[in-house]
């Protein structure tokens, strides 16, 4: 019961800060400089016609006006239209999405996959090589840029060794994009049983996936480790020796379920990181995704597509950090009463 | 059944080797409960632990035979010894919420370990855990089945410790201080349930405690130990009547009970006349009607229902309770830090209750009432010396800088008995009974009228607890200074108090003389309360 | 028990810089991370003047050469030597992420501590705002900022110093929550301190060596979004030297084998990012009075 009541309590205190997000990213867009006026009506415009698309584009209106129009059109889920690709925005990020989703997802799985149990092996062996190692890996992959970093990979991997595709996007030319149902290739190939493509789709996906993981492997496993010895160290394991339980036993279900919970909190924040970092993954990749549709919008200064993408991410991320909320409340049976 | 022969255990830390334990050698037969008592830094613990094997990495066992039932502990592997671990020898701690895996059902943690030692299936292994819930005698133990341990009082926490360790019927139980951080009558109610429990299982016991009182109450032999080493062995009545050991001897004698005095509390050689202290008759501390209500979860709660007292100026005042009494609370308004909901609080005929706690660090009576804290480590800046701790007072009430301020800190820790070079250290670097000490110095330094200690000796060795309370006695003489002394040990309050107020829920249920308290209570509960504090056997006539 | 056993001797970690002698000869790893930590600075302060070649000098003949004994990194499309540009970038990466990291802390500091300590509504509308900052990926947000205010240094310092504050701010609030009322505050007010100088004076110091960590974390992320700013386009100008800057540009070059541009400016960025993640121990160490022995 009470249960329920905190899920929706803590919707409720979603809903400011998606207020505050709507109103920043609508300031900081319309601050951008340019204008999208000059850039709508062309290069041939003259004053009256650029004075015409202004009107059309209601940017002669006052700032409050232009604020409520907005709001209003958001209801409706109207995002404008982008200057670039002359869709509306909605659409164009609805289509560029999965692609951003996929990379980041498969690179957050190989980075769990690699860290969590690196930071409970260096927990249950401290000061032995494995800790040294984890420290190390935990340190160097906090100072790498992401964006080196893929640069470094695809010089070794693609330039030097051969071994991988060139780094021109999600599918090399050869391939046709599978028939689409979620817009995640290795999910849409899978379910058309079309194997050959499910293989480059997986090639392509490699490199710049890994980039991304050697990026979020650092606070992951360092979270791992540190969580993992707070909890082997506290009164309730000493209980669980004492009375004889299995070692297995007391490590994963006394202490790691224990762990989880700083680690779920850990992994919020590195899904927000990962979200700023695919900005750059996707400029070194040429993944057509939603951060290099960022930034060419900023160039240009497209006010509607900037300003969708910011929303859109700023909104994803407080859903995410929702989910990461409800999750912790069910492991963690103290929440929500205490 | 449990032999021990010369035992030693070290560990490695940053400064090198430390000798824990130095060759001890005790035994254990079937049924008998053997208690090992020492101060902090004896050993005692790290006994257990070794023998059990469960040392933290960096302790090693140097020598020593261990032998349970003809098996040698320090023999058998790993696996073995957690099969022995639970199923034969058993060991319970102390905060027993934190020994509980915090997000798992108690009822799951009973289970895990009847499963581990083969005593239950899945199947019946629910049923066999609500059994060994009953033999713990808690209440509806269908419910408290599924409870997490948080929703769990103190007391119940330790019944299910003890439930997970004699689920599976072990010979031997290894109680390390169960009862500390318990309220007096829950102590009573758990180490009477272990007791009652290992003598009817037939069970052999080691209980490990600081307290004299409580190992001799509850045990058949008792086994002394200071710096690792066994001073002496005997049974209870014997140790407390005619103790052959110095430390022994010192121990009985601090150990506060019922025909002890404050002096008689320190070894011999120092005991000085104790000073007398002048009781008048005007009030300096009169509390009319406080009250305090704090919005709670499901509607407020009342901590402190309307009580009234005094205190004269030079008396020592007693206010003894349990947790949920309201006793903190009360000492915490005294002395401003917390605002009441309503009421008055007259110091000096004054009303300091009109003044809000933000506001009172500059009102004229701040300097007058002072309060030495329960737990000295935490009351210290750990970014602050010891001189500075002292200073503080002195540089923000009183102005004092410098040189001037500097003289006066060094006549207060004299004062105190705080040697003076300990004065440029830092908490982490100096003893229990060192900042005890540099706390007291601390209150005293403005020479206030009423000093609140709230229970200033709990976490101290009792040898150590002697020389503070002596040390407040004299102190008291000195200075003229009347004492609001909160406690929930009856004994230390009887020592060093002229009166005693009894609290209960939030109210005063019972006020007198302390001798009197002690020995004719008139109130159920303080008649419960005396009853549950240990009392070690009386010395022969 | 004695109470006067613990020798009353003076020690040598009772001085502020014996102790910092003690943490640098104890932890061989610290020491390594304050040497770098030097040979950073250094580039920052002398670099400019001790470069063998102008960072700007362009010279097309001698474009894209290979490192050799008279360009040690090599030169890039301009014929600039890259080695110059490397070392007087340090400077400037340096001073944005310093100055950002001290602006994130000051403000971080300040709002966390006061929310920390009175509680109530005004920690209230802080989560609420912290929340809202972070509800934005980080670097998204700064290049929101930066493309707003416009693409100059100083307005990359903001960016970063404002992604950077919920950081220090829900740390502070966090450590001062804890000792809200811990016995030595307590006793700070009975000793005549009022609310503020308890909180400035007492609490707040001791919340110092857990923030010690993330300020040396901080310098080193603050290094990698500014250069991740000017990768992208926004922030630094060519052709001002700047690691990101010139990643980017020589990111270019590399599939066609070009490996030097970007090499070396990344190296020197990620050493200099990893220096600081080092310190972070050593600096709590040495911050933290129970590491006196």
């Amino acid at each position: 019961m009470s249960r329920t009541r905190m899920i929706l309590g803590r919707v409720a205190q979603a809903l400011p800060v998606v207020a505050g997000v709507v109103v920043i990213s609508f300031l900081l867009t319309r601050a951008l400089p340019g204008d999208p006026a000059a850039y709508f009506a062309g290069p041939a415009a003259n004053e009256a016609s650029i004075a015409q698309v202004r009107e059309a584009l209601g940017l002669d209106k006052p700032l409050i006006q232009q604020f409520f129009i907005y709001v209003g059109d958001l209801i409706t889920g109207n995002l404008g239209q982008a200057i670039s690709t002359g869709q509306p925005v909605a659409a164009d990020l609805a289509a560029r999405l999965p692609a951003s989703l996929e990379l980041t997802l498969v690179a957050l799985v190989l980075s769990c996959a690699i860290a969590i149990p690196l930071g409970i092996l260096a927990a249950t062996r401290p000061g032995t090589w494995v800790d040294h190692l984890c420290r190390v890996i935990v340190t160097a992959g906090v100072s790498m840029p992401t964006f080196f970093t893929g640069i470094v990979l695809i010089y070794v991997f693609y330039y030097l060794a051969g071994w991988a595709p060139s780094p021109l996007g999600r599918l090399d030319f050869i391939y046709l994009a599978p028939p689409h149902v979620s817009g995640f290739y290795l999910i849409d190939a899978a379910l058309a049983g079309d194997w050959f493509t499910w293989i480059g789709a997986l090639k392509q996906l490699i490199l710049p996936a890994t980039t991304l993981a050697l990026f979020t492997l650092a606070p992951i496993a360092r979270m791992t480790r540190a969580a993992m010895l707070t909890a082997l160290s506290s009164d309730f394991i000493r209980t669980a020796r004492a009375a004889g339980l299995g070692r297995g036993k007391v490590l994963y279900a006394y202490a790691f379920r224990n762990a989880l919970l700083p680690v779920v909190t850990t992994l919020g924040m590195v899904f927000s990181f990962t979200l700023g970092a695919n900005v750059l993954v996707e400029k070194v990749f040429a993944w057509p995704g939603i951060g290099s549709y960022a930034v060419e919008a900023l160039v240009v200064s497209d006010y509607a597509a900037v300003q969708g993408f910011v929303l859109a991410m700023a909104l994803l991320f407080v859903l995410l950090n929702l989910v990461i909320d409800i999750a912790y409340a069910l492991i963690d049976p103290r929440i929500g009463v205490a | 059944m449990l032999s021990i022969k010369d035992l030693s255990v070290a560990f490695q830390t940053r400064k090198g080797e430390v000798n824990a334990v130095r060759g001890i050698s005790f035994d254990v037969a079937k049924g008998e409960t053997l208690g090992i008592v020492g101060e902090s830094g004896s050993g005692k613990s790290v006994t257990s632990y070794a023998l059990m094997r469960i040392l933290d990495a960096g302790g090693e066992i140097r020598t020593g035979e261990v032998s349970y039932s003809g098996q040698d502990l320090r023999r058998v592997t790993e696996r073995q010894m957690r099969d022995i671990r639970g199923s034969e020898i058993s060991m319970i701690f102390q905060n027993p919420r934190a020994a509980l895996n915090p997000i798992r059902r108690v009822g799951h943690q009973i289970e895990d370990v009847l499963i581990r030692h083969g005593r239950a299936t899945r199947r019946d292994a629910r049923a066999k855990a609500i059994e060994a819930l009953e033999a713990v005698r808690i209440n509806d133990p269908e419910a408290r089945y599924h409870s997490y341990p948080f929703e769990l009082s103190g007391g119940m926490c330790q019944r299910i410790v003890i439930a997970i360790a004699l689920a599976c019927d072990p010979q031997l139980l290894i109680a390390d201080e169960p009862t500390t951080g318990l309220d007096i009558t829950t102590q009573k109610a758990v180490m009477d349930l272990v007791s009652d429990l290992t003598r009817a299982r037939g069970m052999g016991m080691i209980l490990i405690t600081h307290d004299l009182g409580l190992a001799s109450q509850y045990c058949d032999r008792i086994v002394v130990m200071k710096d690792g080493q066994i001073v002496e062995e005997g049974d209870p009545k014997r140790l407390f009547t005619d103790p052959k050991h110095a430390y022994t001897r010192g121990l009985v004698d601090a150990t506060p009970r019922i025909g002890a005095t404050i002096r008689g509390l320190l070894p011999p050689e120092i005991r000085t006349a104790e000073p007398q202290h002048q009781v008048h008759s005007r009030p300096v501390l009169e509390v009319v009607d406080l009250v305090k209500t704090y919005p709670g979860k499901s509607g407020p709660v009342q901590a402190v229902k309307g009580i009234s007292f005094e205190i004269k100026a030079g008396q020592s005042l007693g206010l003894v309770g349990e947790s949920g009494s309201g006793k903190s609370t009360t000492s915490e308004m005294i002395v401003r830090l917390q605002d009441p909901t309503s009421g008055n609080i007259l110091f000096d005929g004054q009303d300091i209750a009109a003044t809000p706690a933000a506001r009172f660090a500059t009102h004229p009576a701040r300097r007058d009432i002072q309060m030495v804290f329960q737990d000295a480590t935490d009351s210290l800046n750990p970014r602050g010396t010891a001189a500075s701790a002292i200073a503080e007072p002195l540089k923000r009430i009183a102005g004092m800088r410098g040189a001037k301020a500097g003289a006066r800190v060094a006549e207060l820790a004299d004062l105190v008995g705080l040697p003076q070079p300990l004065l440029s250290r830092f908490p982490h670097q100096l003893s229990g009974g060192q900042k005890a000490r540099v706390g007291i110095a601390r209150a005293i330094a403005l020479e206030p009228k009423l000093l609140i200690l709230d229970e200033p000796t709990a976490a101290l060795d009792v040898s150590i607890q002697a020389i503070v309370l002596n040390l407040l006695v004299d102190l008291r003489a000195r200075l003229g200074m009347s004492y609001l002394f909160v406690s929930h040990d009856l004994n230390v309050v009887r020592l060093l108090c002229d009166e005693v107020l009894v609290m209960k829920s939030g109210e005063i249920i019972e006020r007198g003389p302390a001798a009197q308290i002690m020995t004719e209570p008139t109130h159920d509960y303080t008649r419960a309360l005396v009853a549950a504090a240990p009392q070690p056997p009386a010395e022969a006539a | 028990m004695s109470d006067t056993s613990l020798a009353a001797t003076p020690r040598k970690g009772d001085k502020t810089l014996g102790h910092i002698a003690y943490v640098l000869k104890g932890n061989p790893v610290t020491l390594l991370a304050f040497g770098m930590l030097a040979v950073f600075l250094g580039c920052a302060l002398f670099g400019p003047s001790l470069v063998p070649y102008d960072p700007l000098a362009t010279n097309a003949p001698r474009a894209l050469e290979p490192p050799s004994w008279a360009h040690w990194f090599g030169t890039d499309q301009l014929g600039r030597d890259v080695f110059s540009r490397v070392i007087v970038a340090t400077r400037l990466d340096l001073t944005i992420s310093v100055a950002a990291v001290a602006i994130s802390f000051a403000f971080g500091s300040v709002l966390g501590s006061v929310a920390g300590y009175w509680g109530g509504w005004i920690d209230a509308v802080l989560n609420r705002l912290l929340d809202t900052i972070m509800a934005f990926p980080l670097f998204v947000l700064a290049m929101g900022v930066v493309a707003a205010l416009g693409n100059t240094v100083e307005n990359i310092i903001i960016a970063t110093a404002i992604i950077n504050i919920p950081f220090y701010a829900r740390l502070v609030r966090a450590e001062v929550n804890i000792r809200r009322y811990a016995g030595f505050a307590q006793a700070a007010k009975l000793a005549g301190n009022g609310d503020l100088r308890v909180l400035a004076v007492h609490i707040f110091p001791n919340a110092l060596p857990p923030m010690m960590v993330q300020v040396s974390l901080n310098l080193g992320w603050a290094i990698l979004n500014a250069a991740g700013l000017s990768f992208i386009g926004l922030g630094v100008r060519p052709p001002t030297p700047e690691w990101g800057i010139m990643v980017a540009e020589g990111a270019n070059y590399i599939v066609s084998g070009e490996w030097w541009m970007a090499l070396f400016p990344g190296l020197w960025l990620m050493l200099a990012v990893f220096t600081f993640n080092l310190l972070g121990d050593g600096l709590r160490d040495i911050v933290d009075p129970r590491k006196r022995t």
